[in-house]
């Protein structure tokens, strides 16, 4: 006997991202789900992305990794709450994870809480959390073929960061045609090529997540 | 390797139905994938076969239909199979601003089963 399901199956994950997206815009803060591989530099770019916006927006941070609680203690001492998840062995976090770690948090007393998810170019890019965005992060050390190896994830981004653009004459990185394949991807994904220790190009960036922060609040109060 | 959580989502959804249809066994799973997305056939199967064991679904086939993108350009109303890398700017005009219709489902579509009259 056959019986139809049609059903979502991510739809226990999903549902839940849906619920998340409810909290956050009904408490009006803005969340980011930040991907990139291991060591491309995603709690750089947080740290100096906190030091862009912390004047103007109250920050929080959700820090994935399968183990360890090292991020979590760079960001506190940075001065600003991080909440760590364990994820145990598994490659990307899940909206129920995300829902706990944002339990500990008062949503109330924040304007922007960003994810480090588990790095990787690949799992992380399937599965909704819930965030208001997606960004990603790709590292010049990378080389510019990723987009054609790891498509997903520069097609679910908002915006692609560029970091590490300062070793950019020390590694074989044609970024020509690295915008190209990211552009046949992904029209209209704005790409800021940053240097996330040393802080070149993290303003543009910055006021980009500025921008959607303040639009994102413009639609919670109406 | 998200294949492992991706095949535990479909076996929930299977065995469910299934119990709520009386099943003795599950024989066979049908899922939708997206082409887009980053769910690997070989990876799923593998995954499937590793968590079945034990359950209803023990035994069963998962047969997983995977399925093109396309997309219709907001522009000029044309529509178009693509792969991942020509579905970002319309062929027909152009435009840029683009509606994915299909390519990143992740579906459970029905399930085969044995009922206790046929066991």
């Amino acid at each position: 006997m056959k019986v139809d399901i049609e059903k979502r199956i991510l739809a226990v994950n999903d549902e839940l991202a849906g619920s998340n997206r409810e909290l956050f815009a009904r408490h009006g803060v803005f969340v980011l789900d930040l991907m990139a591989s291991p060591g491309a530099g995603k709690t750089a770019t947080i740290l100096a992305t906190i030091d862009a916006l912390r004047d103007r927006y109250a920050i929080a941070v959700i820090e994935g990794d399968i183990a360890s609680k090292v991020d979590a203690e760079k960001v506190r001492a940075h001065g600003i709450p991080a909440v760590q998840i364990n994820t145990g062995g598994a490659c990307h976090l899940e909206s129920a994870m995300i829902r706990r770690a944002v339990d500990t948090l008062d949503l109330d007393a924040l304007d922007l809480i960003i994810i480090e998810n588990v790095g990787n170019l690949v799992c992380p890019s399937d599965f909704d959390l819930g965030e208001t965005a997606k960004v990603m992060i790709l590292s010049v050390p990378e080389g510019h073929d990723k987009p054609y190896k790891y498509p997903n994830i520069f097609q679910v981004s908002e915006a692609v960061i560029l970091n590490k653009y300062d070793t950019m004459g020390v590694f074989d990185f044609d970024e020509e045609e690295f915008r190209e394949v990211v552009k046949s991807l992904n029209g209209q994904v704005p790409v800021f090529p940053i240097s996330a220790t040393k802080g070149d190009g993290v303003s543009a960036w910055a006021e980009w997540l500025a921008a959607r922060i303040d639009a994102a609040k413009g639609e919670g109060s109406e | 390797m998200h294949e492992m959580g991706i095949a535990e989502g479909i076996l929930s959804s299977s065995l469910e139905a299934a119990e709520g249809a009386g099943a003795v066994r599950i024989t066979s799973v049908f899922v939708t994938i997206g082409e887009l997305t980053e769910v690997s056939e070989d990876a799923l199967q593998f995954a499937w076969e590793a968590i079945c064991p034990g359950t209803l679904a023990e035994g069963s086939v998962l047969d997983i239909t995977m399925v093109p993108a396309s997309s219709r350009c907001a522009d000029c109303g044309h529509e178009w199979v693509h792969d991942r890398y020509s579905g970002a700017q319309c062929p027909s005009c152009g435009g840029w601003v683009i509606m994915l219709r299909q390519g990143r489902e992740m579906r459970i579509d029905s399930i085969d089963i044995d009922e206790e009259s046929d066991a």
